[in-house]
Formats: C-alpha cells, sequence, structure tokens
C-alpha cells in the first residue's frame, strides 16, 4: 500500500515534467530570438531527464515490468495525472516564461526539501534536479522582471499571462492522502508545506517586475484525478504519436 | 524584441578549464549583460565547453582597421631573428 502511494506520487511528479517539457519543447525553431531558441529546450531537455529518473524508478517500485517508456507513452489521458498548470498552451513568450517561473520556483523549493528523503534514489534524482531548478528559476525570473517592468506591450501581456495562469496556482500545492503517507514516510517533500516559500519569492520577483500576486485560493483541479483540460488531448495526439504508430519502437 | 537596438551584440569568452585562458568563441544578441551572460551559457556551455563565462558589448571593443594590416603586420614579415629557434639547447634539457 504504501509502495503503491510512493508511485503514484513519483507518476504525478514525472508527468509533471514530461509535460511541461513537451510544452517547452513546441517552442524549438519558434522562438522570439535565437538565444532562446537554445535556452527554452535546455530547460526542457532538463525537464525530461528529471521525469525519465522519475518514471525509471517509479517502474522499478512498482515491479511489475513497466520501464520509463511504457508509463510515459502508452496510457490514456485520464491515466497522466500532471499539474492543470503544466498542460496549459503555450500562448506567447510571457505566458511561457511566467508558467516556468511559477513551477520551477515550486520545484526547486521541492527538490530542495527531497535531499534529504529517506528514499537514496529521490535524494539523487533531487541532487541533479536542485542546480538544474536553480537555474531555471534564474532565466525564467529575469525574463519576467525584464517583461513584466518592460514596454507597454511586453507588461500587458505579461499581466494577461499572470491572469490566465492564476487559477491553476492553488494546485501546486495539493496534498491528498497518497502525498501524505509519501510524506509521512519522508519519501517525497509535502507540497502544501512549500506554499509560504513559494509565496515570498514570487513576491521578491513581483516587486522587481511591477507585478501583483492575486488571491488565487479558488484554483482550478483535478490533474491530480486525471481529470484535465481540452488542451492534453492534443497535446498527446503527438506526444504519443511514435509509440502509437509503432508499438515499442526504440532508436 | 528583433532590433538590435533593444538586443545589442555581445562577444562571448569561455575558459575551458581552470588555469588556462578565457578565448573568444562566438557573440550574441541580448538586452542586458545579466540576460547575456545567461543567453551565452545557453548557447555556448552545452557541451561542457567551460567552467568560466565573460560576456563584452561588442561596441567596447577596439578593433585595428583592415586597411592598416599592411603597415601593422607587415613590417614583422622578415624578422625572423625574433623567434626563438637560433639558441642550441642542450640534449639534457629535454623538451622546452
Amino acid at each position: 500500500m504504501a509502495n503503491e502511494a510512493l508511485v503514484t506520487q513519483l507518476i504525478r511528479l514525472a508527468d509533471d515534467h514530461l509535460i511541461l517539457g513537451h510544452r517547452l519543447s513546441e517552442w524549438c525553431g519558434h522562438a522570439p530570438m535565437l538565444e532562446e531558441d537554445l535556452a527554452m529546450p535546455n530547460i526542457a531537455l532538463d525537464l525530461l531527464g528529471q521525469a525519465r529518473a522519475l518514471y525509471t524508478y517509479a517502474g522499478a517500485v512498482e515491479n511489475k515490468g513497466r520501464d520509463e517508456d511504457a508509463i510515459a507513452y502508452n496510457r490514456i489521458e485520464r491515466e497522466y495525472t500532471n499539474l492543470l498548470l503544466c498542460e496549459r498552451a503555450n500562448g506567447d513568450f510571457a505566458h511561457t516564461m511566467l508558467r516556468q517561473l511559477f513551477f520551477s520556483l515550486f520545484m526547486h523549493n521541492f527538490w530542495q526539501a527531497a535531499l534529504s528523503s529517506s528514499d537514496e534514489t529521490v535524494a539523487a534524482i533531487a541532487g541533479k534536479a536542485v542546480k538544474e531548478s536553480d537555474y531555471h528559476v534564474r532565466h525564467t525570473a529575469q525574463w519576467v522582471i525584464r517583461l513584466g517592468d518592460g514596454t507597454e506591450e511586453s507588461a500587458e501581456r505579461t499581466a494577461q499571462a499572470l491572469r490566465q495562469l492564476t487559477p491553476y496556482l492553488k494546485e501546486l500545492f495539493e496534498a491528498d492522502d497518497i502525498a501524505l503517507l509519501c510524506t509521512d514516510e519522508k519519501w517525497l517533500p509535502n507540497p502544501a508545506v512549500l506554499e509560504a516559500a513559494w509565496k515570498d519569492e514570487v513576491t521578491q520577483i513581483f516587486n522587481q517586475a511591477k507585478l501583483l500576486l492575486p488571491d488565487y485560493e479558488l484554483g482550478q483541479s483535478g490533474g491530480r484525478q486525471g481529470r484535465h483540460t481540452e488542451s492534453m488531448g492534443y497535446l498527446l495526439t503527438e506526444l504519443q504519436f511514435m509509440q502509437r504508430s509503432y508499438p515499442n519502437m526504440q532508436w | 524584441m528583433n532590433t538590435t537596438a533593444q538586443t545589442p551584440l555581445w562577444e562571448v569568452f569561455i575558459r575551458p578549464r581552470n588555469g588556462l585562458a578565457h578565448r573568444h568563441c562566438g557573440s550574441l544578441h541580448a538586452a542586458d549583460a545579466t540576460l547575456a551572460l545567461q543567453a551565452a551559457r545557453d548557447v555556448y556551455t552545452r557541451r561542457e565547453e567551460g567552467n568560466s563565462i565573460w560576456v563584452i558589448p561588442s561596441s567596447q571593443i577596439v578593433a585595428s582597421d583592415p586597411q592598416d594590416k599592411e603597415a601593422l603586420f607587415d613590417p614583422a614579415g622578415d624578422k625572423i631573428y625574433r623567434h626563438p629557434t637560433f639558441y642550441d639547447i642542450p640534449d639534457d634539457v629535454g623538451h622546452m
């Protein structure tokens, strides 16, 4: 039972990274400038690497013969348990950067707490991921500050992105019985406990970006139970194409 | 964002290893120094090329005029005695 909870929680976490990594990868070849055309896929590759480590470990704990590809690609939409924030369509550059800042700030705190996990594999994954997420925060924070406190158009677009993303923030800190079981065992940090630090850090960045973090208590929820937004189906169609067309293919 | 007025050119220098000098490796566009440093990291250190980065506004570099090439560099052409190749090195010294 406890192991089942760990598998569920690892897959939730892995899904966040796979889906958001896929979203970021959609920018490849379309970024507003060449330098960002490398920066965003760099972040996407970090997220994908973290997803791979988490899926692989989930499969090992589950012990039913599923490898990373089997979990990542061979599920139906309702079996994906990522945050709704991660599946949101990219929108414009401001929306992408703000979405990434919200997620990376949360994950940076999460990985830092996970460094002291009682589970050695989780602690090892955290050791690598904490450095990567540190850079993701730096990069996206610098952009959000410049966009929010930039031109009239960039400020308006950033403010609009904030309005669009606000309903998806509360879900970051959701902690159901499965999450709490993993917390009790000291396997994974409790997302709810990370909210205060996250809020402080967002507020500090927003002060420089001339943005105000709105009340986000009334938010969308359901990602952890597999209830997704409309855009998820389209995302999976592309994400799963190769494995659906050529099952078990490798390259 | 695409105008070079908003994102001027920067020259990037990477130090490959401790003890070696920073070497020019390319250029990029960025709005300011912080973003230039991040862009340099993202563009030029993806394959472990280095452990230190310098970025310098290209406009700050003072370059010699290509038209001065003959006056500046040709006079060195026949001063072969400036190369340290006329010393007899004792065999015991080995490779220098």
